[in-house]
């Protein structure tokens, strides 16, 4: 009787850990949850994910499948043998995951991640296109170079949320070409782009999911990211670190087209001062 | 009477293999109080490559105050010394000095901030005097332990409890006492040469 | 030897603090202060699930309104909507109060002051006095950290990471007025309370063993909760220091986390200088250790139960003790695996995630020693037993899924998303929730000398690991769909729109989860009152608290035991109940090396 009831628990118990570790694993692999890849380094990271989740799933897979054995076997009240092991039998047989997380673990890290880390973070080339970025509550603030290729001066003291939302000095003449937009970037695709972040109040992390893009952005300091627009469409900004109330809200857009396309927007564009 | 903290706590040592107090207590209390002040330093290490860092000149009698804590130091030496020699009497003595020097140290930190202060010189217009006053405060607050530490053997001291097989209280109050007066010694050297 | 041991019985009887005040409310004895904390724990998570429940419902049906809820709540609902930034007073409520207040009390300063001086042979901790003043320490801890929602602007907002400058600058968000310092102040008062308790832990387990206890004689809850106090010792003075800074950054006008050129509605503020991500490395330097400080305890006790219920040792002894060790010294050097997207140096992160991926090594064998200690078992399905295993099962989903946020290149895209809070569900939720389970009903008899009742348990259990396997699961889906945490409304972006049926789905089978857990403390407090009653040693374990009476009586033994063998000598040779309980003997002839792990030959 109280046997019986074990092994119906345990039978319960099988399909519980069993169930869980099938959902978990053709959770992942049966929907494709990734939104679309839309930059050059995105293949690469998706490729990281994959191979984190073959070797990820297989490690579950099998721990699943000794624990259930184990519970069928050893859950039912039959007799078996001695337990007592070694010590060196223990120590040796730990070696199996040392060796076998050893690398899984750190080729998945150094051989699949670093490339892929070191495109987005490595040198920016010289011919990038290099665009600024101001995260502040609860927008983006998009400033480009303009006609003469370099940012012009920006004083906080003369930011005004209407007439200067990015505080440019009006004295300085290479300022006063510079274009300013709020949450709406272009982007031409197939040329690397560097974004310069900075904050000017609190946290934010500009984030594009289709880019596999994440970077905070930092009051005091400037970060960046570099990436390649692969696909023409427009994609959704979001702000993914707390940053206050309409932090969910602190979206924007960006525009990647052709770049005739984009050299035509550009043309039609003049200076926020100007 | 009955279950007094005390009571307990000699009934709970009962049949333990190291009468208290523990050498692994007093292990333990330096770590943790040496780790915050090992936050404090890598956080001021960090601040210092600001834009703003402006080294201000220390007001000299925190000098004197260093000198003093030693000296504080050196008077629990005696301390222990005369407990080793079974020396009740002059045990509680030295530690009595060592008590007062240390409220003398606390008093001429207190001078010396107000000395920063009448040149103008608070908490939030520098950052490296601002790392003085939350350093010299977080260390004063570690102090006013070490100087309970020390009534508590004094009283003991006093009452004859030392005797010179028996006295780790005051061995533990002691080491307490040096370390405090090492990190202000450590303190002294990062301020003053950041 | 013997005349001493009458005098102890004697004065354990006449010593039995008599007034009420003395036994049950300022009482020094470790395992009164064991069941305050545990107590106390159960009453902060009913606040703590209750507003999980409030950003679940948010979260499913971000457009709904809740008329019902906006009337019993009306600080928080307006016209039956609950406001942005009290749906972020919950998120980051919830966080710290589960966190610190209910785990961290539950399975270190709860269970770890019970069974600590029981397992190891002690009469109490090391200093009493100590422990009680730990205890009332958090109490006006909890009661800031609660008080907090009243006063204006709410609760602290910024998350239970509180960086800065949002966390420093009222002007930033209302719950960063008074509720962030109320919550600066109560984090205090639990690091100077935890550091205590601590303090008492380390001491204890290394200079009141009693004879015969040495290290290698310990369980592996003593182990795992002797390495988390160390590594609290270590690691809560930084998170000390960067609240003394953001409390002097906030009230003090100083500027440590604050740069020059902030710009706050319009106005320009006058800091200078500062450096926002100096606070995450003081948070993170205790923030990660913090995470395994909950952890392994929880592995510990599983360690114990499997032991107990299998009827075997665990297997690999010391190669989980030397894992143990390996994990607590790795963890003191990745903190900056939750940083990889900060904005700190990239060959710096690249360091961070080699060291962090290397943490899956020596869990890895801990996982595998967990699984193996099944093998050869005689299984005896308590409900103790049954969360144990949802502990491992839990382990393997949660431990791998940390491999993928270890990994840099990965993280760049997980950061921030769903996939981090399923992922530290599973491990500071999950593992750790059902370690506290699996140690109540494991320890209940000798708490209180009664039983909980196995049928409710089981039930319990069922209604609690199906649904919350499924739902933080489901978590990491979202994250992959791109879905970001922390948002008010999961909708705003429309890249994320395809995922959000999972949002309804997770909530419906927490809700069932909660249903379990209101099953549970019907059934601890019912237990209480009317469980079956104890026996000394109910469920056969070999290890030291069950040589005490259930329950253990005031100074735990007449006479101190003596220790002859290790911990989990189950099934061996000649024992007379097939296990044979640590303060058995050993015939002179017989065995001689004593070890953990018998090292007894398998039989030919």
């Amino acid at each position: 009787m109280e046997r019986n009831r074990q092994t119906m628990e345990i039978v319960a118990l099988i399909f519980l850990f069993l169930g869980i570790t099938l959902f978990t694993i053709v959770g992942f692999v049966a929907v494709d949850w990734l939104p679309v890849a839309a930059s050059g380094h995105a293949a690469g990271v998706d490729g990281v994910i994959r191979y984190l989740l073959l070797t990820t799933g297989a490690i579950l897979l099998i721990g699943t499948l000794a624990l259930v054995a184990f519970l069928w076997r050893y859950g039912r009240g039959r007799p078996t043998g001695s337990p007592q092991i070694r010590q060196k039998t223990a120590r040796w047989v730990s070696l199996v995951p040392v060796v076998g997380m050893a690398l899984i673990a750190e080729a998945g890290v150094m051989l699949k991640g670093l490339p892929v880390w070191d495109e987005v973070y490595g040198e920016v080339p010289e011919d990038a296109l290099v665009v600024e970025l101001t995260g502040k509550q609860f927008e983006w603030i998009v400033r480009y170079r303009g006609r003469d290729g370099t940012f012009g001066r920006i004083d906080p003291a003369l930011i005004d949320d209407r007439a200067n939302p990015a505080g440019l000095a009006p004295e300085d003449p290479s300022a006063r070409d510079d274009l300013v937009y709020r949450g709406r970037l272009h982007l031409p695709v197939g040329r690397t782009v560097h974004l310069r972040l900075r904050a000017r109040d609190v946290l934010h992390s500009f984030t594009v999911p289709a880019f596999r893009v994440k970077q905070d952005v930092v009051p005091g300091i400037v970060t960046g990211t570099t990436f390649v627009p692969t696909l023409e469409g427009s994609y959704e900004i979001a702000c993914a670190e707390l940053c206050g109330m309409g932090h969910y809200r602190m979206g924007g857009t960006v525009v990647v087209q052709s770049e005739e396309e984009y050299e035509g927007w550009l043309a039609e564009q003049t200076g926020w001062l100007e | 009477m009955a279950g007094s903290a005390h009571d307990v706590r000699g009934i709970a040592n009962l049949g333990a293999r190291r009468p208290a107090p523990y050498p692994a207590g007093i292990a333990a209390v330096l770590v943790t109080v040496g780790m915050l002040f090992a936050a404090f330093t890598a956080a001021l290490l960090v601040r210092r490559t600001g834009t703003d860092w402006k080294p201000v000149a220390l007001p000299p009698i925190v000098w004197v105050n260093t000198v003093i804590l030693l000296v504080s130091s050196g008077a629990v030496e005696l301390a222990r010394a005369a407990v080793r020699r079974g020396d009740s009497r002059r045990c509680a003595g030295w530690l009595a000095v060592a008590g007062l020097l240390g409220v003398a140290f606390l008093a001429g930190q207190v001078v010396a901030w107000r000395l920063l202060a009448l040149r103008g010189v608070f908490l939030p217009n520098n950052p490296h005097a601002a790392f003085f006053y939350v350093l010299s405060a977080v260390h004063a607050a570690h102090l006013l332990g070490g100087l309970a530490a020390l009534g508590w053997t004094l009283r003991r001291a006093a009452r004859g409890a030392h005797t010179a097989a028996h006295h780790a209280g005051l061995t533990h109050a002691a080491i307490y006492w040096h370390f405090v007066g090492g990190v202000w010694v450590f303190l002294m050297i990062v301020l003053s040469t950041l | 030897m013997a005349g001493r041991a009458d005098g102890v019985a004697r004065m354990s009887e006449t010593h039995t603090p008599q007034s009420f005040w003395r036994r049950y409310v300022f009482s020094t004895d470790h395992k009164t202060i064991g069941k305050q904390y545990l107590i106390t724990s159960f009453v902060m998570a009913v606040f703590g699930v209750s507003w999980s429940i409030l950003i679940r419902l948010q979260l499913a049906w971000p457009d709904a309104s809740w008329p019902l809820l906006g009337r019993l709540l009306p600080g928080l609902y307006e016209g039956g909507v609950l406001l942005p930034e009290y749906y972020l007073s919950l998120v980051t409520m919830h966080g710290t109060i589960m966190i610190f207040f209910v785990i961290s009390f539950a399975l270190l300063s709860g269970f770890g002051n019970f069974i600590i001086p029981l397992h190891i042979g002690a009469r109490d901790m090391a200093y009493p006095l100590l422990n009680m003043l730990s205890y009332w320490t958090i109490v006006p801890a909890c009661l800031l950290m609660l008080g907090s929602f009243l006063v204006e602007g709410g609760a602290a907002a910024g998350g239970w990471t509180a960086y800065p400058p949002l966390s420093a600058l009222p002007e930033a968000l209302p719950g960063s007025g008074l509720g962030q310092t109320l919550w600066l102040l109560a984090m205090a008062l639990f690091i100077v309370s935890f550091t205590m308790g601590s303090l008492n832990f380390v001491t204890t387990i290394l200079n009141l063993r009693t004879r015969g206890m040495t290290m290698l004689r310990l369980p592996l809850a003593i182990w795992t909760l002797f390495i988390a106090s160390i590594l609290g010792i270590l690691a809560f003075p930084a998170l000390t220091a960067a609240a003394i800074m953001l409390l002097l950054d906030r009230h003090g006008g100083t500027s440590f986390f604050l740069p020059e050129g902030l710009v706050l509605g319009g106005q320009l503020l006058s800091n200078e200088g500062g450096t926002p991500l100096l606070f995450q490395h003081l948070f993170w330097f205790l923030g990660h250790p913090e995470v395994y400080v909950l952890v392994l305890p929880a592995v510990g006790i599983a360690f114990d139960v499997v032991a107990t219920f299998g009827r075997r040792p665990p297997f690999g002894y010391r190669t989980s003790v030397g894992s143990l060790i390996v994990i607590a010294v790795l963890s003191m050097i990745v903190w900056g695996h939750h940083m990889f997207t900060s904005g700190m140096n990239p060959y710096l992160a690249e360091y961070f995630s080699i060291a962090t991926v290397a943490i899956t090594i020596p869990f890895a064998v801990l996982g595998m020693n967990l699984i193996a200690s099944l093998w050869r078992a005689q299984i005896r399905l308590s409900t103790a037993m049954l969360f144990a295993l949802a502990i491992i099962a839990a382990i393997g989903i949660g431990g791998l899924g940390g491999l993928w946020l270890g990994t840099a290149t990965a993280d760049m895209y997980l950061h921030d998303s769903y996939f981090v809070v399923g992922h530290f569900h599973f491990m500071i939720g999950m593992v750790t929730g059902f370690g506290v389970f699996a140690a109540t009903y494991y320890w209940f008899p000798k708490m209180f000398g009664r039983h909980m009742n196995e049928a409710l348990g089981k039930l319990h259990f069922w209604l609690t690991v199906a649904p919350v396997f499924f739902a933080f699961t489901a978590m990491h889906y979202l994250g992959l769909g791109g879905s970001l945490r922390r948002l008010y409304d999961p909708t705003a972006y429309d890249y994320a729109l395809p995922v959000q049926w999972l949002n309804v789905l997770v909530s419906v089978a927490l809700f069932i989860a909660v249903v379990g857990q209101l099953i549970f403390l019907f059934n601890f407090f019912w237990s209480l009152l009317r469980g079956r009653r104890a026996t000394e040693n109910p469920w056969e374990g070999a290890t030291l608290e069950w040589t005490a009476a259930s329950p253990a009586p005031h100074l735990n033994w007449a006479e101190l035991p003596v220790v002859h063998r290790g911990p989990y000598e189950y099934r061996v040779d000649g024992a007379p109940d097939g296990y044979q309980l640590q303060t058995a003997p050993r015939a002179v002839a017989a065995e001689p090396r004593g070890a953990a792990e018998a090292p007894t030959a398998p039989a030919p």
